[in-house]
């Protein structure tokens, strides 16, 4: 029994932490721990990040009595939410400053999400994997309606839990067939079961439900109608992480319920992945066009990038899997440049999300304007930068899957989607309007915009040397 | 012994009547709550039935941990609204448009 610990490593590290931490907060009653709770917190993940890398042992067979798991795709998926939550808990300090919500139940909580997407990426039960997903959705819904004195913030709260608790119930439902009809919660059993067996009702239902409720938390097409509200009414620290780091957990989650879970009958659900992967493209293009609140356009924005993550997945092989890998990792690394700017976008020193106030801004702030006028071309998959890379792995693999269709709508997609990223330059650049944004960004927040920038540049040549990685992590899903 | 098939009909019977209390209501965030653990109910009855008639106690550990769940997402449920019913001074669905587009 204690052997297995070695597997659980960082998560026991960041619950131990977050636990303490909680206490010691609430009995010290000091000034000083408050405002250095995100700073501190942000610390424990980069060791919790080291501890993963360094210390955190692998294996392709299943831990701990068969609930749980750590292998190559885990612990890649592990290491970049880590890294990713420490950068955002980092940017969120000065916003929560402003705003009067600097509290130290603020980290808390982002800690407690950060162990529930570890848990919900490293199931290999059924019954972990729904542990893991409400102790994220849990924290998420308390985190949306942080600002609890802002209209919109408590609307977006409670909007976000009863449709999430929605999500929840229709999961668990999926899940109660699944069991009914194979017998069994744990995924390598049912993967086996599935195999020998004629292709049973209940277990088709039950699959749907199950797909139907992770596409709920991953914002794809049927299901996306939460996403922009939300992501307008939550403070933007909370729109910076659920926009980048629980895709991130879910996407692992999805790749490996799809794989692990139901690889035995892929042509039920590849359709059905088609279909969510299509719809969410064309949605996220055209509904951010009349879109005037930069994070509702995000909002938009990421509802289609999931679109073209899903392409990956759709096409059912090894070279998908690694494309829809290398998609989230190089839009989480542009999500963080950009919204590491939104975060400090500011006007007579309150803090706005209009881009219209973003009218030459590049008169001022030349560098800025740069980096994040580069980080939109990438988004929008403009050739030489990483967004173009990325469209690139998921499009040849969704061709070689001989499924052209999917890949011309989501031509069209991107070519729709890249007006409102232009546009935006285009404010950035040349509209004549009297509306100037001041504020200065921190430094640190400087330099997480321009390493991002950089990133994405270099991330043209070599992907910042991850293929190797999202190829062993693709092998390890795949046996 | 009454057939696993009425156990299913129950809870798929106890399933749309909350997913159906959830999309027709457009008064009260309570009725909401109310459907959210309705569903959850069916769930449970799903999976004690199969846990009985497969023979195996997985199903039963599976709905003492939905039950502990259900309990943390209602409480956290009513929190939201206390601070929703705070700033509005009201709970009706209607009224929660402040964004739209």
């Amino acid at each position: 029994m204690i052997e297995a610990i070695r597997f659980i490593l960082p998560e026991l590290f960041i619950i131990l932490f977050t636990l303490s931490f909680l206490m010691i907060a609430v009995f010290s009653n000091g000034k000083a721990l408050i405002e250095y709770s995100n700073n501190i917190s942000s610390l424990s993940l980069i060791v919790a990040a080291l501890i993963l890398i360094y210390g955190q042992a692998t294996t392709t067979e299943p831990v701990m009595g068969g609930y749980y798991s750590s292998n190559d795709f885990t612990s890649f998926f592990k290491g970049l939410i880590l890294i990713l939550s420490a950068l955002i808990l980092h940017l969120s300090d000065d916003y929560l400053k402003k705003n009067n919500l600097q509290v130290f139940e603020f980290p808390i909580l982002i800690n407690f999400s950060i162990v529930g997407m570890m848990i919900t990426i490293s199931a290999n039960d059924l019954l972990s994997l729904y542990i893991g997903i409400e102790m994220q959705a849990l924290s998420l819904y308390i985190l949306a309606s942080f600002s609890r004195d802002n209209a919109k913030s408590t609307e977006a709260g409670l909007k976000y839990f009863i449709l999430g608790s929605l999500s929840s119930g229709l999961l668990l439902y999926g899940i109660s067939l699944v069991y009914g009809t194979t017998g069994s919660t744990q995924f390598d059993l049912i993967y086996e079961t599935i195999m020998y067996t004629d292709t049973l009702l209940g277990l088709q239902v039950g699959m749907v439900f199950i797909i139907s409720s992770i596409a709920f938390k991953f914002s794809a097409f049927p299901f996306h109608m939460w996403t922009p509200d939300v992501y307008e009414g939550a403070p933007t620290p909370v729109t910076a992480f659920m926009a980048i780091v629980p895709k991130l957990a879910i996407g692992a989650m999805f790749a490996k319920v799809l794989f692990d879970v139901f690889g035995g009958v892929a042509h039920n659900w590849q359709l059905i992945l088609v279909f969510l992967s299509g719809g969410s493209m064309i949605i996220g293009a055209f509904g951010a066009i009349a879109q005037t609140n930069i994070k509702r356009m995000l909002a938009f924005s990421s509802i289609g990038h999931v679109g073209f993550a899903l392409m990956g997945l759709a096409a059912v092989s090894p070279e998908g899997l690694s494309g829809f890998i290398i998609y989230l990792f190089l839009y989480s690394i542009m999500m963080v440049g950009i919204f590491a700017f939104i975060i400090n976008m500011e006007k007579d020193g309150v803090l706005v999300t209009d881009i219209y106030l973003l009218a030459q801004y590049s008169e001022k702030r030349s560098g800025v304007s740069f980096a994040l006028a580069l980080i939109l071309f990438s988004l929008a998959g403009i050739p030489p930068l990483a967004g173009f890379i990325c469209k690139l792995y998921v499009f040849m693999a969704i061709i070689n899957s001989g499924m052209i269709y999917l890949a011309v709508v989501g031509a069209i997609a991107s070519v729709v989607g890249a007006f409102y990223y232009l546009r935006v330059v285009y404010i950035i650049y040349f509209m004549d309007r009297e509306a100037k944004l001041d504020g200065r960004m921190p430094f640190t927040h400087l330099c997480i915009l321009f390493v991002a920038s950089v990133a994405i540049v270099i991330g043209t040549y070599n992907l910042l040397g991850v293929e190797p990685l999202t190829r062993a992590a693709a092998q390890s899903l795949i046996y | 012994m009454v057939a696993l098939e009425n156990y299913l009909v129950v809870s798929a019977i106890l399933l749309v009547i909350g997913v159906f209390g959830i999309f027709l209501n457009r008064k009260n965030v309570i009725i909401v709550l109310m459907s959210l653990e309705l569903i959850l109910a069916a769930v449970n009855i799903n999976f004690v039935a199969f846990s009985v008639f497969l023979g195996d106690l997985v199903g039963q550990v599976f709905t003492m941990f939905i039950l502990t769940v259900a309990a943390a997402e209602a409480s956290i449920g009513l929190a939201i609204l206390v601070c929703f019913y705070r700033l509005r001074s009201s709970i009706f669905v209607d009224e929660a448009n402040t964004m739209k587009g």
